[in-house]
């Protein structure tokens, strides 16, 4: 690990986007834009206020997990990845410089989704809005790392886009969006709580109802957190330096 | 021979079960440019990538600068140019070798240095997918030459480069040699190989030769170095 390499590689991702300004405005604005049209089709600020913290995470998770898993399959399609691999970089300094790069992205996303559904669309938050902001950038990051991960499975661009509904529909129809967990058979239960984004709608769902950081919350954004670095850990491992 | 830049003994490497490096052994001195000839899919590409050691083996030993090949100390010192350009395409020519200068620790002055190198200066603010074929080749190029590797292994530098740049990237090659640089140089181009100080001739994945240019010509007899290669390959069938 080298920090210098990690932030010159968080800096070139950066760079990148920044020649490709519609990436940018749609990564900014698209999550704003669906909480928006969510508070007009509910046409009601108590149920906005009912699912909007859950997708103030969902949006951000789907946006990042889809650029996470396009950029880092580009990276291996065009040899570039190949290329660092014959240079002194590790593998961690660069999965860690696209946290980095992804991680202010999601802030900026987040941010922006979070302040217009709380000034704006009604938002009831009762806890504090750092707090929400925390768990929604934790979950974007929960999201580009299992992108980056499964990446690593896919050969075209076509396939990679295909892991988005099997990796991430599951966890938004199991997370308690749509249905209590509690109400759910026992298989469905059990499945909602071996996947990372179940815990982060839950942290989510509490600090908007509750102005207390009780354990509940910590222990999942904890384990949202611990999710994030295995998943990144094994995209580290998926990355080879010498391949057939 | 430690002192040797490059030592290959009995290399075989299968991809996808057909072998496509034989029983490879070679040996390349320091500071010489050593031209690696043979026709389109004759495993030169593969040879290059054991050598910079991202490629798995199947058996035989590849020793870099006294080091087996793929060691971490050597990635400082290994200068690698894959054939189809492996830099960012939506990155600025500058913006992308800044940042492989940065993970090469090189100095920040390398940038302009290898750019006016390799004679992109005036497209140094361009991006480089908006460059001409020939131009992302040099853009390409230049990233090998980042900091002052001691070895550098260029796969097809100069395909599809006018003459003239061709000429001015051999002149380039022979003075990163003068200055104590190894160059190991693929080419499927038989009039490049005479600008080499040696030639490895590779033919489904053996060698078949390993000579100065004026000796392959003397042994074989031929007038022209694709003579010689033709008489090389006709002799081993």
């Amino acid at each position: 690990m080298n920090p210098a390499l990690t932030l010159a590689t968080t800096r070139r991702i950066l760079t990148q986007l920044r020649h490709d300004p519609r990436t940018v405005v749609m990564l900014v604005l698209v999550p704003t834009l669906l909480m928006v049209l969510l508070r007009y089709v509910f046409n009601s600020t108590l149920v906005f206020s009912h699912v909007a913290p859950a997708l103030l995470g969902v949006f951000p998770f789907l946006i990042m997990f889809l650029i996470a898993s396009i950029t880092t399959l580009r990276e291996r399609t065009t040899a570039t990845l190949e290329r660092l691999m014959t240079l002194p970089i590790g593998r961690l300094d660069l999965l860690f410089g696209y946290a980095l790069a992804f991680g202010a992205i999601a802030v900026v996303q987040v941010a922006l989704a979070a302040g217009v559904s709380v000034w704006w669309l009604g938002l009831d938050l009762a806890g504090s809005v750092g707090m929400l902001l925390l768990v929604a950038v934790l979950d974007a990051l929960l999201g580009m790392a299992l992108g980056l991960f499964v990446s690593a499975f896919a050969r075209t661009e076509f396939q990679a886009i295909q892991f988005m509904p099997v990796f991430v529909l599951p966890q938004i129809l199991l997370c308690g969006l749509f249905v209590p967990r509690d109400d759910m058979g026992w298989l469905l239960r059990w499945l909602s709580e071996v996947m990372p984004l179940s815990y982060a709608v839950e942290a989510l769902n509490r600090v908007t109802a509750s102005s207390t950081v009780d354990a509940v919350i910590l222990r999942n954004l904890l384990v949202v957190a611990c999710c994030a670095l295995m998943a990144l850990m094994l995209g580290a491992a998926t990355l080879r330096r010498r391949t057939p | 021979m430690t002192n040797s830049a490059l030592a290959v003994t009995g290399l075989r490497v299968r991809r996808g079960g057909r072998p496509v490096v034989w029983d490879v052994s070679f040996e390349v001195p320091r500071g010489v440019v050593t031209g690696l000839l043979g026709p389109s899919g004759c495993g030169k590409t593969t040879l290059m990538r054991a050598i910079v050691g991202v490629q798995i083996v199947e058996g035989g030993t590849v020793t870099v600068l006294g080091l087996p090949a793929g060691s971490p100390p050597l990635r400082h010192r290994i200068g690698y140019a894959t054939q189809n350009p492996a830099i960012y395409a939506d990155l600025t020519v500058r913006e992308a070798l800044r940042y492989f200068a940065a993970v090469l620790r090189a100095p920040a002055s390398d940038v302009d240095r290898v750019i006016a190198e390799v004679g992109l200066t005036d497209h140094a603010g361009e991006l480089v997918g908006s460059l001409s074929g020939g131009q992302h080749t040099r853009a390409n190029l230049a990233v090998a030459l980042l900091g002052t590797p001691e070895l550098l292994v260029l796969d097809e530098p100069t395909v599809g480069l006018d003459p003239v740049l061709r000429d001015e990237l051999w002149a380039l090659f022979r003075r990163l040699a003068d200055g104590g640089a190894t160059l190991l140089v693929s080419s499927h181009v038989m009039d490049e190989a005479a600008r080499c100080d040696r030639l490895l001739l590779m033919r489904e994945g053996v060698l078949l030769a390993d000579d100065a240019p004026l000796a392959l010509r003397e042994r074989t007899g031929a007038a022209d170095l694709e003579q010689a290669f033709l008489h090389l390959v006709r002799a081993a069938s």
